[in-house]
């Protein structure tokens, strides 16, 4: 009985005891939950053109902010450094195309998949033999981001919500607003749609496959870059970040391989429900320290419910 | 040349499905095994055999498993490191409550113990697979890293968290723990190896192997035709976590001596991982000629520009090894998909009709 009540009845006391405490947590998984959105949103970008199980996205994160850091302290300014690192990006998303991806044309997933942990292994060693594998900080104040904290006092206790945290909110959902707007208005979005539906097909009608796949990769990019920076504000910059890549994969079990409506809401779901799970139930029960599977086995229930996930497109095999 | 197969005909099925069905293949193996079990034991050192022969051993012993299941039965896993860790968790509860136990025997049994964590973590397989299985082996991964961590019981209470292994004597010899030598430690994993890698062989060839290939190649086809495919798929999950968890014990009780949690974690399932596609999915001599490669990288990497006096600091050599491993990688997927062991093959292909082309 007593074990009944720990994991079902003490927990909401304690949230309702502490309303405001509850708001803090709530408010910090919804910033853990838009960061592995925006890695989730890299996956399926690449996973909806290109049938790519991108498995470097994590990586690309580190890369691109290391190399963002980087340029700065070899004396590039903040604001140089940011094109620069896109531009790094581009050149990142052409060689990828061409020294692998074009070879690998019409393998199997799988095998496409291996790939991308190869390019994985490349980007860690490569970018350790350049920038060093210490922890660097975040150049978060040259790049005009506030880092002030604000504060206000619901239910009678304290949030405090630090302003980067509130930037990177507002700066990820500009960044899928423009992207959704992209890929549902402009020729190019609806020529990465078209290959993404039926490579043949959209092969015929005239479209590049080798330089929708190098904008594809490079927007993965971007995306990364914005990641970067903005899980590099919270955390700093070193390849430890690589397993923010591995808490991406269950949001996109939960959402869908190639949802990019699931990526965001499984994201910030898995975000707030592992927090919530963290601080109510890990922490007095199971000794803490459940974020490190606690996405994973939710969506893996939610998986054997629903084999495609919250959103993915049912698959039909036919023999 | 000496490969030549003029002169070795078959009159019966049994002689075509002989293990060597070219006398030159049982030759070669002969002088491998001559090799391993003579002439490197009495040629290595110390070194030798804790940095090369050991590990070599070891993660072939892995990869076997591993490839059993992604290989032969077509479900990718990430979560080797994971079982590797069950069979080391196990063997170590096992020698401690039961000190008396043979070693033979507890290495054994612990191979159960994960081959049933692996079945309970390859149930989903049945509704998912592809990434999404891929995934959820890493929830298997993820968990049970923690589970090593937190469950105390399972390291004894120990203050440091850490398995630390006794030292265990077989008939009079002690084979595990810091009084071991080198090359006892070397023969007992030979032994171990090459009686699994037997079994392997041949339950990869048999009935069993083709049911798992059917799986792998199509699914619905093969229960189209028959095949339970719940029955294959988990048996393919008990075989591979058995034989990696007994690679996990040996990992621990016959080469590091002792092991954290983290030893378990995301980087060695994956450095299993790229042993098995780098020597070549499905196949057995695969394995053995991607573990030889990755764990002699880091050593060439370190002593060749030596050699040629450009000496290279630690933390270089590291970056550079996981750099040229990613590349191989991508290369060996792109140039030959099925690994080094196609080469052999393709080696012994043109060495048996040589002189002639076709």
């Amino acid at each position: 009985m007593e074990f009944l009540n720990d994991v079902l009845v003490q927990p909401f006391a304690d949230m309702a005891a502490a309303p405001d405490f509850l708001l803090q947590v709530l408010w910090e998984g919804l910033v853990g939950g838009v960061l592995y959105a925006l890695i989730a949103l890299g996956f399926v970008l690449i996973y909806k053109s290109s049938r790519i199980f991108n498995f470097a996205q994590g990586i690309m994160v580190v890369f691109a902010a290391l190399t963002l850091v980087g340029l700065y302290e070899k004396g590039v300014p903040a604001l140089l450094a940011l094109p620069l690192t896109l531009a790094v990006m581009l050149v990142l998303a052409m060689t990828i195309e061409r020294v692998v991806l074009r070879p690998l044309v019409n393998q199997p997933d799988i095998i496409l998949f291996m790939a991308t942990i190869g390019i994985t292994l490349f980007l860690i060693g490569f970018g350790e033999l350049i920038f060093g594998g210490e922890n660097k900080v975040m150049i978060t104040e040259q790049l005009f981001i506030p880092t002030g904290s604000i504060v206000f006092e619901p239910f009678g206790g304290f949030v405090s919500i630090e302003e980067k945290d509130l930037t990177a909110v507002i700066g990820a959902m500009v960044l899928v607003a423009a992207l959704l707007v992209f890929l549902n208005k402009s020729k190019i979005g609806r020529a990465i749609r078209a290959l993404g539906d039926d490579h043949q097909a959209a092969l015929s009608v005239g479209i590049s496959l080798s330089t929708i796949w190098v904008i594809v990769w490079f927007i993965a990019g971007v995306i990364a870059l914005a990641t970067g920076i903005v899980w590099g504000a919270r955390a700093g910059v070193s390849f430890a970040l690589e397993v923010i890549a591995f808490k991406a994969l269950p949001v996109l079990m939960l959402g869908g391989l190639e949802s990019v409506m699931g990526a965001i809401i499984g994201g910030l779901a898995i975000g707030i429900l592992e927090k919530l799970f963290e601080i109510y139930w890990g922490q007095p029960l199971l000794g803490g320290n459940t974020e490190a599977w606690f996405a994973y086995m939710l969506a893996l229930l939610v998986l054997l419910v629903r084999p495609q996930g919250l959103f993915g497109e049912k698959i039909i095999e036919r023999v | 040349m000496f490969y030549r197969t003029a002169g070795q005909f078959k009159t019966s099925y049994e002689a075509d499905h002989a293990l060597f069905p070219i006398r030159q293949d049982a030759f070669l193996l002969g002088v491998v095994l001559v090799f391993a079990f003579i002439i490197f034991p009495l040629t290595a050192s110390e070194f030798t055999f804790r940095a090369l022969l050991i590990p070599v051993l070891i993660y072939s012993l892995a990869a076997l498993g591993l490839n059993i299941l992604t290989g032969y039965a077509g479900q990718l896993s990430l979560g080797t490191g994971a079982f590797m860790g069950v069979g080391a968790y196990a063997c170590y509860k096992l020698i401690t409550i039961f000190p008396e136990m043979n070693i033979v025997v507890a290495i054994a049994l612990s191979g159960f113990f994960s081959a049933a964590i692996g079945v309970l973590f390859g149930l989903p397989s049945l509704r998912i697979k592809g990434f999404y299985l891929a995934i959820a082996t890493l929830a298997a991964q993820f968990f049970l890293v923690w589970l090593f961590q937190k469950w105390a019981w399972l390291y004894n209470y120990n203050a440091s968290g850490a398995i630390q292994v006794p030292n265990i004597d077989m008939f009079g010899i002690t084979v595990s723990g810091p009084r071991a030598t080198a090359i006892t430690q070397y023969y007992f994993v030979l032994c171990v190896v090459c009686v699994i890698t037997f079994f392997a062989i041949n339950i990869t060839r048999g009935r069993i192997g083709r049911m798992w290939k059917a799986v792998r190649d199509m699914d619905i086809a093969a229960e189209l035709v028959g095949i339970n495919l719940m029955r294959s798929k988990l048996m393919a999950f008990f075989v591979s976590s058995y034989v990696v968890g007994i690679a996990g014990a040996l990992f621990v009780f016959l080469w590091r001596g002792a092991a954290e949690a983290n030893l378990f974690d995301i980087p060695l399932s994956f450095r299993v991982l790229f042993i098995a596609i780098i020597g070549g999915l499905g196949s057995i001599l695969g394995n053995f000629l991607g573990a030889i490669l990755i764990v002699a990288l880091p050593v060439i990497i370190g002593s060749v520009p030596q050699a040629f006096g450009i000496p290279l600091d630690s933390a270089m050599v590291e970056h550079l090894n996981i750099m040229i491993i990613g590349a191989l990688i991508i290369a060996f997927l792109i140039i030959e998909p099925h690994g080094l062991a196609r080469f052999w093959a393709m080696i012994r292909e043109k060495f048996i009709l040589w002189p002639f082309p076709h």
